[in-house]
Formats: C-alpha cells, sequence, structure tokens
C-alpha cells in the first residue's frame, strides 16, 4: 500500500477536515502503517460470507408518530455558535 | 470505616437505616474529589456540587417517606459522553467544550428516577476514542495504582474514580473494549451488556453498531443492582431490544458454586505475542480457581480472533466518520469563522482545530474505507469477516455457557508509552473486540495484581444472559480477594491530603 498525500488531502475534502501541511504528511505514512496491516483480511474467503451491519435481529424499529412540545428555540440557540433574530446564522452557501 | 469506601449495598442498607443522609453521603464523596482529584488521578472533567446536593436532599425527601429503592440517595459518576440537561458534556472533546445539552438521555434519567445523585462527569479519549484516556482534549487521567500509568480507556475517567474511591460506581461506555479495559486496568468491575440491552439514546455516539453503556462498580452484587436500574427498552432508541429483564441480583448465589456450568477458554487468548507474562499467569490461577468452584473448563477455537483488530479498526472508524459529520461550526459546536469565510472554509477550520490526533485519523480512515473504489475491499469485506466472528461466538456457545480469558493484554502501561503508535496502542483492545463485534455480553472482573498492578479476568456470555456472566463472576469474586484490594490513591484520607 502507498498512500499519497494527495490522497489524504482528497478524503479530507470529503470529509470537510482542515488538515495542515504536516498534519497530511503523518496521515499518509500512518495511514500506510494501518492500512497494511488491514491487508490480512484478504487472506479470508468471504465470496460465500453475508455482511453483517448490525447484530441484533430488529429491522425498520417504528414507534407511533405523537406529537410532543418542543424546546422552546431561546433555549436551543443557546447552544449556537452564532445566532440572529432567532436564527442559526450560517456562513455565505453561494460564492 | 468511612462513607466513601462503602459499596452500594453497604450505603443502601445505612441509608434505609437512616444512620446516615444522603446529603451526608454525596458531601463525603464530594469533599473527597475535591480534595484529592486535581492533584492525583484527574478523573472529573466537572464537578456538579450544586446539583449533587439538590438531588441529595430530594433523596433524603424520599428516605423520609419511607422509600427504600436500592439506589436511592447513591453517588455516581457519569461519563462525559453521557447528555446532562444543563450541565456541559464535551465527549472529551474541544469541540464540543462549551456543549450544554437540552435534555438527560435516558440513561441519566433512569438514574435520576432510581434516586442516585450524580456527582460530577469524568474525563475520556476524545469521542470515545482511545485505550488510555490520553487522548482527551483536556488533560490525560492517572491509574489509582500508580500515577505515573495510565487508566486504560476510553472510560478512565470513570473506572479511575471508582477504583479511587471517589464513587461506589460510575457509568462508561463500551465500543471496543473501553469498558472492559479500564476496568482491568483500574483493579475494578466493568461490565460491557448485550448490544441493545441499555438504551443509547443520549449517548453521543461514535461507531452506532457497537456503542454500549455500562456500569464500573466494586462489586459484583453492585453491578447487579446498577444493571437493575438501567437495563431495558425504550422507544427512543430504534435499535433497544424489547426483551425483558430480569433481576440480576436473583442470579447470585449465597454459596459460590460452579456446578454444571461449561467455560470454553479460548486458545487464541492464551500464549499471545505481546501478552505478558505476569498477566497470562494470573489468569490462568483464576481459571484454576473457577474449576475448583465445579465449573467444567473446555478449550476451543476462536479462530478468526486474529482478524478482530482489522475488522474493527474499519467498523468502527466508518461509522464515526458518518457520527461526527454533525459536528460542523453551525449548529452547537466549536465554530471558526473568519471574515469572509464561506461554509466549507467554516466547516474545515472548525472541525480541523476542534478535533484531536486520533479523532482526524479515525475520520481519514473511515472516509476513505467508505469512499468510491475502496468501500468492497475495506468497508463490505469488513463487514463479512465480523459475521465471521460472530459464527465464532454461536458455534461455541453451542456447547459452552460462557467464555472466560485475559481482559487485557498488559497491566496498566507508563503514560506517553503507546502514544506514538498507533497499532501498538490498538493492540489493547484485542481480547475485547470480538466481543463487541459480535454484541455479547462482557465483564472483567478483578483476578491479582502482576508487579503490583491490577489484572483482569473477562467472561463473556451468550446475548442476554449477563444474569449467567454476573453468576460467574460473583462465584469466582466471592471465593477470592482480588476485589477487596484498595488502590493506594483509594487509601489516601481526603483530610491528610489537604494538611499535606
Amino acid at each position: 500500500m502507498t498512500i499519497t498525500r494527495a490522497e489524504v488531502a482528497h478524503v479530507a475534502r470529503l470529509a470537510r477536515l482542515g488538515l495542515s501541511d504536516d498534519e497530511m504528511d503523518r496521515l499518509a505514512s500512518e495511514l500506510d502503517h494501518i492500512l497494511d496491516a488491514m491487508q490480512e483480511l484478504r487472506q479470508l474467503d468471504t465470496s460465500a460470507i453475508p455482511p453483517t451491519a448490525q447484530v441484533i435481529p430488529l429491522q425498520n424499529v417504528m414507534r407511533e408518530d405523537v406529537a410532543r412540545p418542543s424546546y422552546p428555540a431561546e433555549e436551543i440557540l443557546q447552544n449556537a455558535p452564532v445566532a440572529h433574530d432567532g436564527q442559526f446564522l450560517v456562513p455565505p452557501v453561494l460564492e | 470505616m468511612s462513607l466513601t469506601e462503602l459499596s452500594i449495598t453497604e450505603l443502601h442498607s445505612r441509608l434505609a437505616r437512616r444512620e446516615v443522609s444522603a446529603l451526608e453521603v454525596a458531601r463525603a464523596h464530594l469533599d473527597r474529589i475535591e480534595a484529592l482529584d486535581p492533584m492525583t488521578v484527574r478523573a472529573m472533567l466537572t464537578v456538579t456540587r450544586d446539583h449533587a446536593e439538590r438531588q441529595a436532599r430530594a433523596a433524603d425527601a424520599r428516605l423520609t417517606a419511607g422509600e427504600t429503592a436500592p439506589l436511592l440517595g447513591i453517588p455516581v459518576v457519569l461519563k462525559d459522553v453521557l447528555t446532562t440537561r444543563g450541565i456541559r458534556t464535551t465527549a472529551g472533546s474541544k469541540i464540543l467544550e462549551r456543549f450544554v445539552p437540552l435534555e438527560d438521555g435516558t440513561i441519566t434519567q433512569r438514574l435520576a428516577e432510581a434516586g442516585t445523585i450524580m456527582l460530577g462527569k469524568s474525563n475520556m479519549d476524545e469521542f470515545a476514542m482511545g485505550s488510555s484516556t490520553e487522548n482527551s482534549s483536556f488533560f490525560p487521567t492517572r491509574n489509582p495504582w500508580d500515577l505515573d500509568r495510565v487508566p486504560g480507556g476510553s472510560s478512565g475517567g470513570s473506572a479511575a474514580a471508582v477504583g479511587a474511591e471517589f464513587a461506589p460506581f460510575s457509568l462508561g461506555t463500551d465500543t471496543g473494549g473501553s469498558i472492559r479495559q479500564p476496568g482491568a486496568l483500574c483493579g475494578v468491575i466493568g461490565f460491557k451488556p448485550t448490544y441493545g440491552r441499555v438504551s443509547r439514546y443520549g449517548l453521543i455516539a461514535f461507531a452506532s453498531s457497537l456503542d454500549q453503556i455500562g456500569p464500573f462498580t466494586r462489586t459484583v452484587e453492585d453491578c447487579a443492582l446498577v444493571m437493575n436500574a438501567i437495563a431495558g427498552h425504550d422507544p427512543c432508541d430504534s435499535t433497544s431490544l424489547q426483551a425483558p429483564v430480569p433481576d440480576y441480583t436473583a442470579a447470585l448465589q449465597k454459596e459460590p458454586s460452579l456446578k454444571g456450568v461449561r467455560l470454553a477458554l479460548p486458545r487464541e487468548y492464551f500464549d499471545v505475542e505481546g501478552m505478558e507474562p505476569g498477566v497470562e499467569a494470573a489468569v490462568k490461577a483464576a481459571i484454576n480457581q473457577l474449576e475448583s468452584l465445579g465449573a467444567e473448563l473446555g478449550e476451543v477455537s476462536l479462530p478468526h480472533t486474529r482478524y478482530g483488530l482489522a475488522t474493527y479498526y474499519l467498523i468502527a472508524p466508518a461509522e464515526c466518520s458518518a457520527n461526527l459529520a454533525r459536528y460542523d461550526g453551525v449548529k452547537y459546536s466549536l465554530s471558526i469563522r473568519e471574515p469572509g469565510a464561506g461554509l466549507w472554509d467554516v466547516y474545515e477550520r472548525s472541525r480541523g482545530e476542534g478535533f484531536g490526533r486520533e479523532v482526524k485519523r479515525r475520520v481519514i480512515l473511515g472516509t476513505y474505507a467508505l469512499s468510491s473504489g475502496y468501500y468492497d475491499a475495506y468497508y463490505l469485506k469488513a463487514q463479512k469477516v465480523r459475521t465471521l466472528i460472530k459464527q465464532d461466538f454461536d458455534s461455541v456457545f453451542e456447547h459452552y455457557d460462557a467464555v472466560v480469558g485475559p481482559t487485557s493484554p498488559t497491566v496498566a502501561f507508563p503514560i506517553g508509552a503507546k502514544t506514538q503508535d498507533p497499532l501498538a496502542m490498538y493492540l489493547n483492545d484485542l481480547f475485547t473486540i470480538p466481543t463487541s463485534l459480535a454484541g455479547l455480553p462482557g465483564i472483567s472482573v478483578p483476578a491479582g495484581l502482576s508487579n503490583g498492578l491490577p489484572v483482569g479476568l473477562q467472561i463473556i456470555g451468550k446475548a442476554l444472559d449477563e444474569s449467567g456472566v454476573l453468576r460467574i463472576a460473583h462465584a469466582f469474586e466471592q471465593s477470592t480477594h482480588w476485589h477487596t484490594l484498595r488502590s493506594p490513591i483509594a487509601q489516601m484520607d481526603a483530610a491528610t491530603a489537604r494538611s499535606a
């Protein structure tokens, strides 16, 4: 395996994760090392094995759709980094 | 005997007889934390004295009215990944440094209804990613047996708090070993229930198909009492199981006997590279003890054990990369906004500055494993191997009641010893990860010392057979003295500490 810095930069972009140049270099070599260790999974023939996403025998659990009181907007906005006029202030989306 | 030495059961009988008030119990623990914690283990991120005293007064009113619920008036410490209304909840991360939840999680709420007194929130590896609590954004926690060593992780603060006698019990969360491993390293009991047994509503998610809440205690009986309060279905968590919840204390016998209990010893959990001889010796002695209690032992193979680490370190990061997408610098987390910055800049800067090194590593690894072109080779492959690992356990449980072995290959290691080598750190979870991938209940009980540091015996049960696991753990505990050993910090007196 060889993970390049460009690949780390691409994945970081997908994850919307800002990384410094040093971090990208370090992650490229660490990832290389980690993914190498994971190659051992290839030794196993899993062509006939179904994947397990979760271990419990439950699917599409629904609960009653009952209205319940919501929290007041002022309370919710207490955690907002920036609020304005009772709303979350979002940075410009269109450039 | 001071109040802080007592178990839940012992405190309960004094509270119920009104020999002591809940407020006195709470204050004894709060005073001890304030006097000792900052200069020793640093288990706590937030101490909630006012909140605790309010809860204690309410508990005293209930006790005066004649109520005698088992956890009424009992102090607890919560891992800082469980949301608490009006009380900062950080998940050990700078990105949530100022986050104050609007509501209690289901388990926080259940404990409050049971009458427990929350003393505060404990330190942890950032977003529960780590095995040493060194990945906390704030400071590392230290081991109450040796302050130069780690307490394990990710629930290191909760384990250290019980090991230092700051609280008779605490809650942690376990995704790949984060309750059992710190339990072992701090010499206390750590129990991960079956996936789905305890509601995750209000638990800040790391890897949703693996995360599970569970207790740290100093006795197995206390563990059963806490399980009685937290287990059970919750309509707010669609992965919580509908199964009936037994009285877990009913599984504990007065006379320890394991007659007729069949225990499997997996070959892959012994003679492993990197396993300390002292740990192996203590675990083998513990197994002899189980045999002398009447258990039938048999050697088995869990052939896919060695693939557990690789499987886990693809699945957990993949799930974490999705779960952590919500920290976007817009709704409730750290937000870095330069003048003129657009949305993408805010996302990238806020996440880049808010997340620590291990979290970034896992977000990148997980995003990579899920990305187009690599999904089949990594994520899907890992999910298939997860099936094989689960099948290993299924076939062993056709003939055995439980699997026993070491919790961790080593005792507590020095702070800083493994921070530069992620793979060495990941090896801590070798014996706990397969259980997590299979969703099974697992407990770590104190089972001896190696070089003066605690060793844990791990007991793994069938899905939903928490009672069977607790029964075996209890029989072992009652026939050994390991759980009565107290850490050096536990033996420190708060009054002496203050005058020193």
